[in-house]
């Protein structure tokens, strides 16, 4: 276990004292405790930058199923380092905001908080993981947390369908990422994502090469909420906003973005894995931004310009990917600016999305509304929110001096690449990309100019607007002033982070020994990017200013391919046919219970031992027949056939009894002393006891039941028997291995007892004997409980 | 359910302590013949109930003041507690051993931790057999 | 002998499975104390019969019957007795609550 392990459960182990804290101070609100774990952990990531930078990455392992391949082992590499950074330093933002934002007067915050840790180690574990099982585990805990986390406020019913439609397509995405990862394992024997980049061309030249891959993809596009998974994002959205700020924007849904990253050494280079990628990621960049335009919900909003931010780093992963191509070199650096350009884009989109959703969620709390139709001209009443918003929206925007400028910048240059050197349909690229980025400005200019231009309308708000207070403001200024330092200072991040996370995902490039060069600038003189931007901004300000005239077509998207009444039909429609099923067999009869399970054990049992051909008799070595054998048997079965037939319940517990008798004199025959004693006992007290009850219980009445059913429960019944008769007569026909009697035949000198029945019960195995008096002793205690305790007649009311 | 018979009253006050006798007989029986703390507590289960059916339930009670829920729990807390004493001399749990004495009038025994053991079967067979067969019993 | 202990085993097995399936709370206590014997007589032949002196070592013989099968039986006779005991009350309980042992009748309503 080294300190790295110790750092990613930190949170987890921290969540135990949360409700001791919150419980204890009560007046103390619970997040300023929780405030310095993300903190520390944070310088603690910050310190592992320069052997980062310098030092090939270390592989801790921490031994936990070993048999199975499967240990904790951590490898923190340039881009596990970059996603920690970002998970720790805006979860402490968040976690500061949180403060002002939720109540501790009214909410819940020891299981907020509980759930945020939760998420927290589980993000880390996944972005640091090198085992793909561990990866996967971790991967499931942050969907839960992520679940618990929506449903916070679980008397709304969107919240709800939101956190249950957010569970099922992440987890349906996790588990076939599971199976993509299995197969990869099959392929490779190794459960390391390292040992399988090791093992590259094998993968490639593989037949489950493609669908590993695919298997992967779908957790990496449900998870990252791509085309046509978005759906459950902005229903998401019913989270606090501090969790849509941290989980649902800047660090869960990037989870997809790490994997196809974490990936790309496996699978990059394939054509398939490029077209999957990309063409995905272009779509939801596109579909998002559109979808943005219309919402007038603020979150929603956000939400689907989260959609689309992520759709356009996936497209980038996918075009930088072909640098793997075996190719020409020069290509390969063209396009390796891509894989550049997402992870640039990554922390830019945390901070400008970060600052907006905290914005946002201001807004919602100082004027009890998040409608855009309700909102407007708070531009004098909230100066610095709306300043943040500003830096905030114009980066997104992709305007200077922001650092979205200066990503967007790079995703028109690798698009541009793209459409250049691998050609075919890649030379539309450019073309969707300007497109979407078009709608991006527009929604920008939605955010910053419906809330705080325009007419101010008090008496639609609830509440009267002002600033918040001041804490609550200081994590957006945090976000917004690294938006406007990126921009002067970009390469700061470019030798320490970026640097070493595009050695990382592209680490064949490069001979060894060399490394990346990075160098970002604002200005590369009048070229076809800064035209498009130019272009995005002339287009993008004439549509909104011209919104409501084709704002039209929005109503005239074909019904059909709703997406989200897909899933909801879907969804109902399985919960029919699931309860469906269910009525058919779940009768409520135990009768019928019992039928499927003797059907089950005979079918299963015969079927597998005819299989196997177990049936194979041997008569030799059989004990001598005693006349009188015979006749005690008869008598057996006899008493037990009387049983069925008897109408007289007196006479039924006789001859059971009878059973039990002839049973202890077999004993005696069958050389079992001890035996014959105790179930002579038994049978003497069982009577005892059914004489007790027999007072109490009604008359056995005949059984009357349909022909069917008494033929069906007669054949079971028969099967029941012929099949262990069968099992039975096989098995002392096979002796697989010698009986292990023979060491019980020296217990007077082990247990210094004559006895050898009783010195395994009391001496050898006595563990077994402990538990059979306690089984006896709960029966006991179960028999008094259902006898005398009973509700008291005021209890009966209640 | 109170019925009196002179004569079954008599033949039970003799043939209780005949088959008290042989459940005690059974039980140290046990570890060298048949018997032991199942098959000594079962015989004394017998006597007790045969003492309950021959007198009413108010006469065993005033005779037999025992709470049986009570004998069945110290009978497991026996078992229990001779199997974690094995912890004192560092070997696994419910470890049993034995050792010979020599004792005025009985001459040679063994003594053996099972036995212990058996008297904690012994306890809780009584006292959980007890509790089914009076809860029974004494609901109307 | 172990083949005609099988076969009475099987037969007793037969008689508790149909037993344990009819409506009667009381036919379903039997038959499981009958499906219990059924058992009992199994283990007991598949270890083979027969084949040796009782086993205690007090009797001095030069082959034992198989001591496993017995001490595991021994266990077996104690809880089957335990359950069913437990079973019965069940059963007399649910008939005096309900007012029927017909376990047609006991199907508990549907959202309990």
């Amino acid at each position: 276990m080294s300190w790295i392990h110790f750092f990613i459960l930190v949170p987890i182990l921290f969540s135990v004292f949360i409700p001791i804290l919150y419980k204890i101070f009560p007046r103390i609100h619970t997040g300023w405790f929780v405030l310095s774990i993300p903190i520390v952990l944070f310088i603690y990531f910050l310190q592992q930058v320069p052997s980062v930078m310098n030092q090939e990455p270390v592989l801790h392992t921490l031994s936990w199923i070993s048999s199975l391949g499967i240990d904790f082992s951590v490898y923190l590499d340039g881009l596990g380092l970059l996603f920690s950074l970002i998970i720790t330093g805006i979860g402490s933002l968040v976690i500061l905001y949180s403060i002002y934002y939720m109540s501790k007067e009214r909410e819940a915050l020891h299981n907020f908080y509980v759930y945020l840790m939760l998420f927290m180690s589980s993000m880390l574990g996944v972005v640091l993981s090198d085992n793909v099982i561990v990866l996967y585990v971790f991967w499931e805990i942050t969907s839960i947390s992520s679940f618990l986390l929506i449903a916070y406020w679980y008397q709304r019913k969107g919240s709800r369908y939101g956190a249950q439609k957010s569970m099922l397509i992440t987890i349906f995405g996790g588990l076939s990422m599971l199976a993509g990862f299995l197969l990869l394992s099959i392929v490779t024997d190794t459960f390391s994502i390292q040992a399988m980049i090791g093992m590259r061309e094998e993968i490639f030249h593989h037949s489950l090469f493609l669908p590993a891959m695919l298997l992967i993809l779908l957790g990496a596009f449900t998870k990252s909420a791509q085309f046509p998974f978005h759906i459950w994002l902005p229903d998401a959205m019913e989270a606090p906003t501090p969790i849509s700020a941290y989980l649902h924007s800047a660090t869960m849904v990037k989870a997809g973005i790490y994997l196809v990253a974490r990936f790309t050494p496996i699978f990059g280079g394939a054509t398939e894995w490029m077209w999957a990628v990309s063409i995905c990621g272009l779509v939801t960049l596109f579909w998002g931004s559109f979808l943005a335009v219309k919402q007038t919900d603020l979150k929603a909003l956000l939400a689907y310009s989260t959609v689309s931010q992520l759709g356009m780093i996936m497209s980038l992963l996918g075009v930088g990917s072909m640098a793997l191509y075996p190719g020409t070199e020069e290509a390969s650096i063209l396009l390796s600016t891509a894989i550049l350009a997402a992870l640039f884009h990554l922390i830019n989109h945390a901070t400008f999305k970060g600052s907006l959703f905290m914005i946002v969620g201001i807004i919602d709390l100082e004027t009890g509304t998040r409608d855009i139709r309700r909102l407007g001209g708070l531009m004098s009443i909230m100066p610095i929110s709306f300043t943040i918003t500003v830096i905030g929206g114009l980066s997104m925007a992709g305007l200077p001096p922001f650092n979205g400028f200066l990503s967007k910048e790079m995703f028109f240059t690798g698009m541009l690449n793209a459409a250049e050197s691998i050609g075919s349909w890649t030379t539309l690229f450019p073309y969707v990309a300007w497109l979407a980025s078009v709608f991006t400005f527009v929604y920008s200019l939605i955010i910053i100019l419906k809330t705080f231009a325009g007419s101010y309308q008090p008496e639609k708000l609830d509440k009267k607007p002002a600033e918040p207070p001041v804490g609550m403001l200081i994590p957006p200024i945090i976000l917004a002033s690294f938006v406007v330092v990126f921009f002067f200072f970009p390469n700061t991040l470019s030798y320490t982070v970026l640097e070493p996370a595009m050695q990382s995902i592209l680490p064949f490039l490069l001979n060894t020994g060399e490394q990346f060069h990075v160098h970002i600038t604002a200005f590369h003189g009048w070229n076809m990017e800064l035209l498009m931007t130019i272009g995005v901004v002339l287009f993008g300000t004439i549509l909104f200013f011209t919104l409501k005239k084709w704002s039209a077509i929005y109503d005239h998207l074909p019904e059909k391919l709703n997406i989200n009444d897909l899933y909801n039909a879907g969804l109902s429609g399985m919960e029919k046919f699931s309860s469906k099923i269910i009525d058919l067999h779940m009768t409520g009869y135990v009768r019928d219970y019992l039928v499927y399970l003797f059907t089950f054990v005979i079918v299963l049992i015969g079927s597998s031992a005819l299989h196997f051909q177990v049936f194979s008799f041997h008569f030799q070595g059989n004990g001598p027949i005693e006349i009188y054998e015979i006749v005690l048997v008869v008598v057996m079965v006899l008493a037990a056939l009387y049983v069925i037939l008897s109408t007289s319940r007196v006479m039924a517990v006789i001859a059971v009894g009878a059973v039990g008798y002839m049973l202890s004199l077999f004993f005696v025959i069958l050389r079992a002393p001890d035996l014959a004693l105790t179930q002579l006992v038994v049978e003497t007290i069982t009577t005892t006891l059914f004489a007790l009850c027999l007072i109490y219980l009604p008359k056995l009445k005949k059984e009357i039941s349909r022909v069917r059913v008494k033929v069906t429960n007669l054949l079971i019944a028969i099967g029941v028997g012929l099949i262990f008769t069968l099992i039975g007569l096989s098995v002392q026909g096979h002796r697989l291995l010698p009986p292990i009697s023979h060491y019980f035949e020296d217990a007077y000198e082990l247990a210094g007892a004559k006895n050898m029945v009783n010195a395994i019960l009391v001496d050898f195995r006595g563990y077994d004997t402990m538990f059979e008096v306690i089984v006896l002793l709960i029966a006991g205690l179960g028999v008094f409980t259902l006898i005398k305790l009973r509700p008291t007649s005021r209890e009966e009311k209640e | 359910m109170k019925f009196s018979n002179v004569m079954l009253e008599t033949a039970t006050k003799i043939i209780i302590f005949i088959v008290l006798t042989f459940s005690t007989y059974l039980f140290f029986a046990g570890h060298h013949n048949p018997g032991g703390g199942f098959i000594g507590g079962l015989v004394m289960t017998a006597a007790i109930v045969l003492f309950y059916m021959t007198f009413d339930v108010v006469t065993a009670r005033e005779v037999i003041p025992v709470n049986f829920r009570k004998i069945g729990a110290f009978g497991a807390l026996i078992a229990v507690t001779t199997g974690v004493g094995s912890f004192l001399f560092d070997v696994p749990f419910l470890t049993q051993s034995f050792t010979y004495v020599d004792l005025p009038l009985f001459g040679e025994t063994e003594l053996a931790t099972s036995l212990l053991f058996d008297v904690g079967v012994f306890l809780a067979v009584i006292g959980s057999v007890m509790t089914i067969i009076l809860s029974i019993s004494e609901d109307v | 002998m172990e083949t005609l202990m099988t076969i009475t085993a099987g037969i007793l097995l037969s008689i508790g499975t149909y037993l344990i399936l009819t409506k009667s709370l009381l036919r379903i206590v039997l038959g499981t104390s009958i499906f219990t014997h059924g058992v009992h007589i199994m283990l007991l032949s598949m270890a083979g019969l027969k084949t040796g002196a009782v086993p205690l070592l007090g009797e001095d013989a030069a082959a034992y019957t198989d001591p496993i099968p017995q001490a595991l039986m021994l266990t077996s006779i104690v809880i089957s007795f335990a359950l069913t005991a437990f079973f019965l009350v069940l059963s007399y309980r649910t008939y005096k609550t309900f007012g029927t042992d017909d376990m047609d009748q006991l199907r508990g309503s549907k959202y309990e």
